[in-house]
């Protein structure tokens, strides 16, 4: 009980006070300095991508080679060999084209729908009860589980490839932008209704730029999914017979052994990937998120 | 905006004025998921052209609430509340509200953008007239360097005075501000004051302003309404025109922090006349 009382005659020391004209300042020399070359790129993001990726490739290089056989594991120059080899005869560039134009038609049907969902269960109580359900029923089911029904359905073609692609992109987008809606400062709301604002140009002149954050995650993980279904469900059947898309270029190659080309599909798909990432989302985030300071 | 009201005025006839927002035996409740709260029980009070109408109680006594209602936010369960005799039913740009919140700016505007947005979504004003009209409501807030910089990169008075040369832009009948300065500090409340009080001469707006701390009230103030606390009942009304910073060691204005004082804590005792208690 003691520990507390300490010394009751210790009082605090005693000092002079004192008041002075604040020093000359001049002497810091420049207040601005340039950072030197070094520090500027090391702190230039995409070149420590490069770097990151140019060590994989050392890696892969070494691997194939310590392991000889390019049946099985090509070696990265060889990959490379092929890819550019594929890609200037154009079959690289005419795969990937097909895959692209079912891709895009189904991510942005995918987009509208889930728009049209979000908005229905931000403006009414049976809305965001339907969304909630059908998301919860839905997004754990994988696209490709679908596939046979759409087949049924639809038969062997893109109308089957849009089916998967939007159930793929609806339910995560949906999950994302509705979690970012109802994330928004009630202040905001509040600030937007005092303008008479309500109904659609409620959630697009308030909620959308609000939950920007999470809407442009869940436009990235509908991206990313909606992809690995594409070249999944292509890996089942090619669009027609002729031309299939990226997935049908990867199953072709692994039938006729051409191990190198298979993974110069694979090696399209990743840098399709790590464009759309680092050239398109990257500069929304820049032009929106990181301009407004939603994001550091 | 129906009722372009600029009647009477300061002319002062014999005719008494009309109250802007007259609250008669105002109820309010909301819910918790678990209770029913009354915030505020029977309150009457009117807010007259050019007041600067004060909200005072202890935290909890609803006067959040209250401003919330005649913001349009939520509907008394009994009593009216009529801004220039139209019952108020939702909010509407005749009524703007400035928070305490940082985050009522829109962080995708920039700030001459963030005061351009109520006049453009409002449809208020004509087209070509509302970028001058921000341009000159920034320029007296002292905001006119930075119209192009986003919400984020200025500090926590400015995007106050932001918040409320957006909602002064659009030239409301009355001005609700939910504790404005609450979130700043100290030093930078005081100035946001004084600046408050600058403004007001310059145009002389109706405010109705919402806080828990006396000495605000009695120097942002002409006119308090004292609330007791929960649920919030009128308590007094009392005049602080008077005062302003400058005369804070006046006797006459630790007085009146008593009397408020006395009001708000002790239980129900007569309330002292401060007239004759002046001490010398």
């Amino acid at each position: 009980m003691n520990a507390l009382a300490g010394d009751v005659t210790r009082a605090p020391v005693e000092r002079k006070e004192f008041e002075v004209v604040p020093i000359d300042a001049t002497g810091i020399g420049s207040i601005e300095k340039p950072l030197s070359l070094a520090e500027r790129l090391a702190d230039n993001d995409l070149l420590r991508k490069l770097a990151i990726l140019v060590v994989l490739a050392v890696v892969w290089e070494a691997y194939a080679r310590f392991l000889g056989n390019p049946l099985l594991f090509p070696t990265f120059s060889e990959t490379i060999q092929t890819f550019w080899r594929e890609l200037t005869s154009g079959v690289l560039l005419d795969r990937t084209g097909v895959s692209m134009q079912v891709l895009l038609i189904g991510y942005s049907l995918g987009l509208v729908l889930s728009a049209v969902f979000t908005t229905l269960a931000v403006s009414t109580r049976i809305g965001t009860d339907l969304l909630t359900t059908l998301t919860a029923m839905f997004n754990p089911l994988p696209a490709i589980a679908l596939l046979p029904l759409a087949l049924i359905w639809f038969g062997l073609g893109i109308p089957s490839l849009v089916f998967v692609i939007v159930h793929s992109v609806l339910w995560a987008v949906s999950l994302n932008t509705l979690s970012g809606f109802r994330s928004v400062p009630e202040v905001l709301r509040m600030t937007g209704r005092n303008y008479n604002l309500s109904g659609v140009r409620f959630v697009m002149k308030i909620l959308m730029p609000a939950a920007f954050p999470a809407i442009l995650a869940g436009l990235k993980i509908g991206w990313a999914f909606a992809w690995r279904t594409l070249i999944a469900a292509e890996l089942v059947f090619g669009v027609s017979s002729r031309s299939g898309g990226l997935g049908w270029y990867i199953f072709e190659s692994r039938a006729e052994l051409e191990t190198a080309q298979v993974f110069a599909g694979l090696l399209a798909v990743i840098v399709i990937g790590l464009l759309v990432e680092s050239v398109i989302f990257r500069t929304i985030e820049a032009r929106t998120l990181q301009r407004w300071g939603m994001q550091r | 905006m129906a009722n372009p009201g600029i009647n009477a005025g300061v002319g002062g006839g014999a005719k008494a004025p009309s109250p802007i927002l007259d609250v008669r035996g105002a109820t309010l409740q909301y819910k918790t998921p678990k209770h029913l709260v009354t915030a505020t029980y029977k309150v009457d009070f009117d807010v007259y052209q050019s007041d600067r109408f004060v909200l005072l109680g202890p935290s909890g006594c609803g006067k959040s609430t209250l401003l919330k209602a005649v913001g349009g936010f939520m509907q008394p369960v009994e009593g009216t509340i009529r801004v220039r005799d139209r019952v108020v039913k939702a909010p509407g740009p005749d009524r703007m509200m400035v928070f305490q919140e940082f985050e009522q700016l829109m962080p995708w505007k920039t700030i001459l953008q963030n005061v351009m947005f109520p006049m453009q979504a409002t449809k208020r004003f004509d087209r070509g007239e509302i970028r001058d009209r921000a341009l000159a409501v920034l320029d007296k807030v002292k905001l006119s360097k930075f119209i192009d910089v986003y919400p984020h990169m200025l500090s926590g008075g400015m995007k106050m005075r932001v918040a409320i040369a957006r909602a002064m832009a659009m030239e409301p009948d009355i001005l609700l501000m939910d504790e404005p300065f609450a979130a700043l500090d100290a030093l930078t409340r005081r100035k946001m004051q004084e600046e408050l009080l600058s403004l007001w001469d310059q145009t002389r707006f109706t405010v109705l302003f919402v806080t828990h701390s006396i000495e605000e009230a009695i120097i942002v103030g002409s006119r308090i309404l004292v609330l007791s606390p929960h649920p919030g009942r009128v308590r007094a009304e009392l005049n602080a025109e008077r005062f302003t910073h400058e005369n804070v060691d006046m006797p006459e204005f630790g007085l009146l922090m008593k009397r408020i004082h006395g009001l708000l804590f002790e239980e129900s005792e007569p309330v002292p006349e401060p007239e004759t208690e002046a001490v010398a």
